[in-house]
């Protein structure tokens, strides 16, 4: 009887949290499915739409280019995790396998990178982008330089592969050298088939915080046909300025993809073998 | 082992990333230091040299008091609720019972959802005639300006802050929790320990670093938050919801003034430095083998 009572006590809280952790969004979906003859506004507030309707999302879909934005994302994240992975493998492989001198200032260096927040450095990075025309008043594939290679390696990145290439037992590399292979060789053919695991963790969290990153592409975007999906619906509010239903829409919308990704690929963020792995 | 590489394939391999690095992290990093000795408010193109005139200003204006007293109410309340509400989430899911991965991705997923949309999900809630003064009304209160009074509305953003990052936490905790030996928990049982004991006395001792780490991640990623209050609120009314990173953004690319601006970028360095200093040489030692 105790034993059913703590189950029941613990399932009752684990389902009120889980309930606050969607609310927001089914509010967010009900208001976007209300048609113009219910008021959103309406107390008592009712989630199941009266008037239940999918011209909102039609209207802002109609409105707004959302594959644009989508399209926009899409080549930022991929070309971000595509940097991420060639660069952190490359720099994680001698910071783990070479002997050189000063391997340890190189350590350092990179270690040091973890405690200069973005937003910190924002302004000079901006003048730098600037100075080297990396941005989409030049043209569109300048801009989406710009976006990306403020991002295109971390510190993060560098130490996941660093830990990856440790653990590698060194005969693979003499039996591989011994063959006669390259070190180049070596390193493509036999090495980075053997951190997969790793890289796919990395390709996923890179991809994860490039989709949602705002900060940088309000700075340094100009052109509303680069924006990437944040941005394009942060713009919503002006656009629709207090037409609910239609913000409602467009952000459940633009959420659709990333949701899809996540439930694909869950068990890499909710395992917690991968504790850590992300931003800050 | 004998050494199967040439001179110079280190420094190839590590060419790519250091030239990222250099360019958008460490050249950027002097160059804020030497920004924020320079005024640019006169003319972007050609600034001015003018020492520590911008530190002058800073610490006289009383808005950038508001602004950092602000930063630090975001870091008192939002640090240490996260810290210990996802450990209490983490715990009961970790008890065996049926339903944790469902549990789990619910609570994982306002993480993934972008900031943006989080932070627009939050504003319909918190609209003057929205669902929360709903509720705030019928249990007979006056309605409340959760945005627009600015008694509430830092409080009203730092919720946000709280509800996206529960599920970030309680995911890293639920990893610590795995290595808690469970003869230890049995011992417990057998001593008839009620829940409340048997956590204090066996949980949060062996995950005491774990419970470091949260903190000093969460107190770090307060001290960066931007979204959030760029979609709600831009920073008021009459400042009350300001922080700095929002202050930086907004002398920066609205006033301009990129060497203030750049002042107060360097003061949110030195904090976030002691914050990451304490984060390696306290907590991470054994990742960086140090």
């Amino acid at each position: 009887m105790k034993r059913f009572f703590e189950k029941f006590s613990i399932h009752f809280i684990l389902i009120f949290v889980s309930l606050l952790s969607i609310f927001p969004f089914i509010w967010l979906i009900s208001t976007s499915l209300k048609g113009a003859g219910e008021n959103i506004f309406a107390y008592p507030p009712t989630i199941i739409p009266a008037d239940f309707t999918w011209e909102n999302y039609v209207g802002v879909w109609q409105k707004v280019d959302f594959i644009g934005y989508f399209i926009n994302s899409m080549i930022v994240a991929g070309g971000t995790v595509l940097l991420n992975l060639i660069l952190s493998a490359m720099a994680g492989y001698p910071l783990a396998r070479m002997e050189f001198k000063g391997k340890k200032i190189a350590f350092f260096s990179v270690l040091s990178t973890i405690m200069i927040p973005f937003q910190a450095i924002m302004l000079p990075v901006y003048l730098i982008t600037l100075k080297l025309h990396l941005v989409d008043s030049v043209n569109n594939f300048a801009g989406f330089v710009g976006l990306i290679m403020p991002f295109a390696v971390s510190a993060f990145g560098i130490f996941l592969m660093r830990q990856a290439f440790l653990g590698i037992p060194r005969e693979m590399e003499e039996a591989a050298i011994v063959d006669g292979c390259s070190v180049w060789q070596l390193f493509i053919k036999v090495l980075l088939p053997m951190v997969k695991p790793s890289l796919a963790v990395l390709a996923i969290f890179t991809f994860i915080g490039s989709w949602g990153e705002f900060l940088w592409p309000s700075i340094v975007l100009t052109k509303e046909s680069m924006y990437t999906l944040p941005v394009g619906v942060n713009n919503l509010q002006g656009m629709f300025s207090s037409n609910w239903r239609f913000i409602a829409a467009g952000s459940i919308l633009s959420t659709i993809p990333i949701l899809i990704f996540f439930l694909a690929m869950q068990r890499y963020f909710i395992s917690g073998e991968n504790e850590g792995a992300v931003k800050g | 082992m004998f050494k199967y590489y040439g001179k110079y394939a280190p420094y190839l391999f590590l060419l790519p990333a250091g030239i990222v690095l250099l360019i958008f992290f460490f050249i950027p990093f002097f160059q804020t230091f030497l920004l924020s000795f320079q005024d640019y408010s006169s003319s972007i193109y050609n600034p001015t040299w003018v020492g520590f005139e911008n530190y002058f200003k800073l610490f006289q204006n009383p808005v950038f008091y508001k602004v950092l007293w602000n930063t630090f109410i975001y870091l008192f309340v939002a640090v240490p609720i996260l810290a210990i509400f996802p450990l209490f989430i983490a715990i009961l899911i970790n008890q065996k019972i049926r339903g944790v991965t469902l549990y789990k991705i619910l609570i994982y997923l306002p993480v993934i959802v972008s900031i943006v949309v989080a932070a627009i999900a939050f504003k319909w809630l918190y609209a003057d005639q929205g669902i929360l003064n709903f509720l705030v009304t019928s249990m007979g209160f006056e309605s409340i300006g959760w945005l627009t009074d600015p008694k509430w509305a830092l409080y009203s953003v730092i919720l946000v802050t709280i509800w996206k990052g529960v599920g970030y936490y309680m995911i890293i905790y639920l990893a610590a929790l795995m290595s808690v030996p469970k003869e230890l928990y049995e011992a417990c049982d057998i001593d008839g320990a009620n829940f409340l004991t048997k956590h204090l006395t066996v949980t949060i001792p062996h995950i005491m670093p774990t419970i470091a780490l949260v903190t000093t991640i969460s107190a770090i990623s307060a001290m960066k938050v931007f979204a959030e209050i760029y979609v709600m609120t831009k920073g008021g009314p009459l400042n009350s919801s300001k922080t700095i990173v929002y202050y930086i953004y907004e002398r920066a690319f609205e006033n301009l003034d990129l060497g203030y601006a750049s002042a107060m970028a360097v003061v949110l360095l030195v904090i976030v430095m002691v914050f990451s200093l304490l984060n390696i040489f306290v907590f991470e030692r054994n990742k960086y083998h140090l």
